[in-house]
């Protein structure tokens, strides 16, 4: 028994049991369901080997969906739970656990994940080419990414959920004061979830600098390539620090070094700038891809190219220097003094400076455009507004002598969230409404998506307006009660109904779904917005290949050009397209990772050598192997664009 | 698969190029990755706590014959290359096998050197000085373990293949690994022992 009571989640309560029992009927209907259905060959064909870049996309997407509720019960929870004061839904361990998974949900499994499944469905289209430059690595960084989802989400169940924050500061996250094996979930999924990040970043930068359509040039790119790229570049040089911060914390906890501890000269502030150094570029990871889809999607309803193109890449490129300058502006009250923290001031207020450009040159492309208000417009018109608040609101954070007062208050809460939730969240649901009919081939519902933008839009400024009041009347974030006396009751009583707003917003998403999938029509046209970019030039459904002739591109809006002047984008005959082949390896590995994850949060060494050598072999079989692909046919390619891209 | 004959064999094909210009990209990571490494020791390197400093662990024999038997095989890589360009199957792999037995011969002698340390008072978790040290240095030299383990993959491909643009593509990636090593041990044993015994 001594070897099972690892396993024991060290403060059960009515709300864990339910969730265990609740996971496993989920399982078991599943389990139930696919065999019941006859659909494991299905599944496994069509999914889980895929190297499709359209198809590991679809998977982030449905990921990132899940994720997104995950993380947002959480919120929900912790909204009820400060509505009233002295309440007693949650004790404080529960509190602490709750707050922590929300934040790493949201931000690695949720927003990163979302990120990661726009930009494989849309990248390799826009830019006119078949797939990725390794496919096979696509696959295996989702493979990647749901191992460490996976690892991260069954904590609570299992051992114990983290509890000291999504940034884990030590010594809070050592384990003197941290003593369920949560941080070790923390480290592990976080670790392997980021591997997965890194080797995207690899991918895709390959990607947009050598499978460009001929005449695209580097300036010639669609504006969310361009910040794809970017972001991909930051991805390259800001995990590698996350990946040793990591490394470290892990040795910490499980092999008692003094990286971090305060004794035997550990010093904690190295885990506060290390996280910070990759942290701080993370926002910026998450925020340039929804710059990129904005930009999209204001130029093509407002009916006009976007004004800027050239300061629109420069600011971005400008964004992401300035990214690794400002990490310190997340610790200004922790001890560097007046010189260092005046420093970062400047820097993170410099920030400022290419964003406000970028937001200029949305509003100059809007004047004088013939404005249509689908909901991806909505949306992105919404987030103007409500992100400059955020984003005036984190240059007053920015001030260092003024952060004393803002510092861990519900000030900084409100900032970030209302930078967050405009900025990635709106990109995402704008970008999922609006490529939506290229992935399915048919339009999710424009009149429930209007619906959910308001009860959206609204419900962000009644849950996070108020934590500004609070947050400046003195309270702190991360305290899960309050007395009576304080007068925060009636702020978080208004929070509390936002988050209830929020959750019916998101709700409309996800039956909006339900909706269009049984009565959306499905005879649309390829290009249903009138957009301008590459990925409407071919057939929807999208074929496997693409493209069945690869584009020749001689402007910035190629698409919208040959709509308007008639430049011909498809000049070659049809030949064979290589392909390459399905693989059940990156699944295999994502699952002896999870195992490899697994073994080391609960110290089982040998599994864990075992494991190691599971993924070594797969390595080593991955090199042995030989695997050229296959060509499809010039007959099938002509019988294919005949039926306009559906298979049979 | 479509061969450009006007440019070496591991560079012919599309797929050989996305591999050589992907492979820069992940060294670019790993530059970020031993950077923070080497941040990190230099913030940690005076909190030696109640354990040694640098100073008195370092010994300068076997550093030096482990940078003399890195600096060597990275040559020696560079030689197989050479002799791959001009088509010498035999003398590729030949210079493959005399760089992997150099690289062991490096670990051999930095896991002798680690068993100095130890022997010394400056285990791993005898202070927040010592931690770095071992991680910078275990870091470098699981990169060195990995690279022999890939090193005979590629090696009994070249046994059973000979030079195609498939096996010259991986000879030649993993010759850029290689060299990217021993450029980290250039500055581990500049920055971390000369300095350190100075």
């Amino acid at each position: 028994m001594d070897f099972l009571d690892r396993f024991a989640v060290p403060n059960p309560g009515p709300t864990i049991y339910a969730s265990m029992v609740a996971i496993a009927l989920t399982t078991i209907a599943i389990i139930i369901g696919l065999t019941y259905f006859k659909k494991w060959g299905y599944l496994w064909r069509e999914w889980l080997t895929t190297v499709d870049h359209k198809r590991i996309g679809i998977m982030y997407l449905i990921s990132a969906i899940l994720m997104l509720f995950r993380g947002g019960v959480d919120a929900i929870m912790m909204r009820a739970q400060t509505a009233v004061p002295d309440n007693t839904l949650l004790g404080a361990q529960e509190y602490n656990e709750i707050f922590t998974t929300h934040g790493v949900v949201m931000i690695i499994f949720m927003a990163m994940a979302f990120i990661m499944a726009l930009m494989n469905f849309v990248i390799p289209l826009q830019i006119g080419t078949r797939d990725v430059a390794f496919p096979r690595l696509n696959a295996l960084s989702y493979w990647l990414y749901f191992a460490g989802a996976m690892l991260f989400n069954i904590s609570f169940v299992v051992g114990g959920s983290p509890d000291s924050g999504w940034s884990s500061y030590f010594p809070l996250a050592g384990t003197d004061f941290s003593e369920s094996v949560g941080t070790n979930y923390y480290m592990i999924a976080l670790q392997i979830s980021g591997i997965g990040t890194l080797i995207t970043g690899i991918n895709f930068i390959t990607t947009i600098l050598k499978m460009r359509a001929p005449g695209m040039s580097l300036m010639k790119m669609p504006m969310f390539t361009w910040s794809a790229l970017i972001t991909n570049l930051i991805i390259v040089f800001a995990f590698p620090v996350l990946t040793v911060a990591l490394a470290m914390g892990t040795m910490d906890r499980l092999f008692a070094t003094n990286f971090f501890t305060t004794e035997n000269g550990g010093m904690d502030m190295l885990w506060a700038n290390l996280f910070w150094v990759w942290g701080h570029p993370e926002v910026y990871i998450l925020i340039l891809p929804a710059f990129g889809i904005y930009s999209e999607i204001i130029s093509t309803f407002a009916r006009r190219n976007l004004y800027g193109y050239k300061s629109m890449v420069y600011s971005m490129i400008a964004i992401s220097l300035l990214s690794f300058l400002v990490w310190v502006h997340h610790f200004f009250t922790m001890g560097q003094g007046a010189l260092v923290n005046s420093i970062f001031s400047i820097t993170t207020m410099a920030i400022a400076v290419p964003t406000g450009i970028k937001i200029f040159n949305w509003l100059f492309t809007l004047r004088k455009g013939s404005i249509v208000l689908t909901t991806p417009m909505l949306y992105s018109l919404g987030f103007i507004p409500i992100f400059t608040i955020g984003g005036v609101t984190g240059v007053m954070l920015g001030m260092a002598s003024a952060d004393y007062q803002y510092h861990n208050t519900m000030f900084l809460v409100a900032h970030f969230h209302l930078v967050i939730i405009p900025g990635v969240v709106f990109a995402m649901i704008a970008g999922l409404f609006y490529w939506w009919p290229k992935m399915f081939g048919f339009m999710l519902n424009e009149r429930l998506g209007k619906w959910s933008f308001w009860f959206i839009a609204i419900s962000v400024c009644l849950t996070f307006f108020p934590m500004f009041i609070s947050g400046l009347d003195g309270q702190a974030r991360r305290m899960y009660t309050y007395s009576e006396s304080t007068g925060f009751g009636v702020w978080n009583m208004i929070s509390f109904i936002g988050a209830i707003g929020l959750a019916i917003g998101f709700a409309l998403i996800v039956y909006n779904i339900y909706y269009s999938v049984r009565y959306s029509p499905r005879n649309i046209p390829a290009d249903p917005w009138n957009a301008r970019s590459l990925e409407w030039a071919t057939a929807t459904p999208v074929p496997d290949y693409n493209f069945a002739i690869l584009p020749e591109v001689k402007s910035t809006e190629a698409f919208w050009d040959s709509k308007i002047y008639g430049d011909k984008l498809f000049n070659k005959r049809i030949e064979p397209i290589h392909m390459p082949n399905n693989s059940g390896m990156p699944f295999i590995m994502g699952i002896i990772f999870f195992i490899w994850g697994f073994a080391f949060v609960f110290g089982l060494w040998i599994l864990l050598v075992l494991s190691t050598i599971g993924i070594g072999i797969c390595l080593a079989l991955r090199s042995y192997e030989k695997d050229e692909g296959y060509y499809i046919p010039v007959d099938e390619i002509e019988r294919v664009e005949k039926t306009g891209g559906k298979k049979k | 698969m479509k061969v450009d004959k006007s440019l070496p064999l591991e560079y012919g094909t599309e797929q050989n190029r996305l591999n050589i210009l992907g492979f820069w990209v992940f060294i670019g990571a790993e530059i970020a990755l031993f950077g923070t490494l080497f941040a990190s020791y230099f913030t940690l390197i005076n909190r030696t706590g109640n354990g040694p400093a640098g100073a008195e662990i370092f010994e300068i024999a076997p550093v030096m014959i482990e940078t003399i038997l890195l600096l060597t095989s990275s040559f020696t890589i560079g030689l197989a290359i050479h002799a791959m360009r001009m088509g010498k199957v035999k003398a590729t792999i030949t210079f493959f096998i005399i760089t992997l037995l150099l690289g062991l011969g490096f670990l051999g002698i930095e896991i002798y050197d680690f068993i100095v340390f130890i022997h010394e008072g400056a285990t791993l978790q005898t202070s927040g000085f010592t931690a770095i040290l071992f991680l910078i240095l275990g870091t470098h030299g699981a990169h060195v373990l990995v690279g022999i383990f890939w090193g005979i993959f590629i090696i009994s491909q070249l046994f059973k293949h000979g030079l195609t643009p498939r096996t010259n593509n991986k000879a030649f990636i993993f010759s850029l690994y290689w060299h990217f090593l021993d450029v980290v041990w250039i500055f581990i044993f500049s920055f971390i022992f000369m300095k350190g015994m100075l």
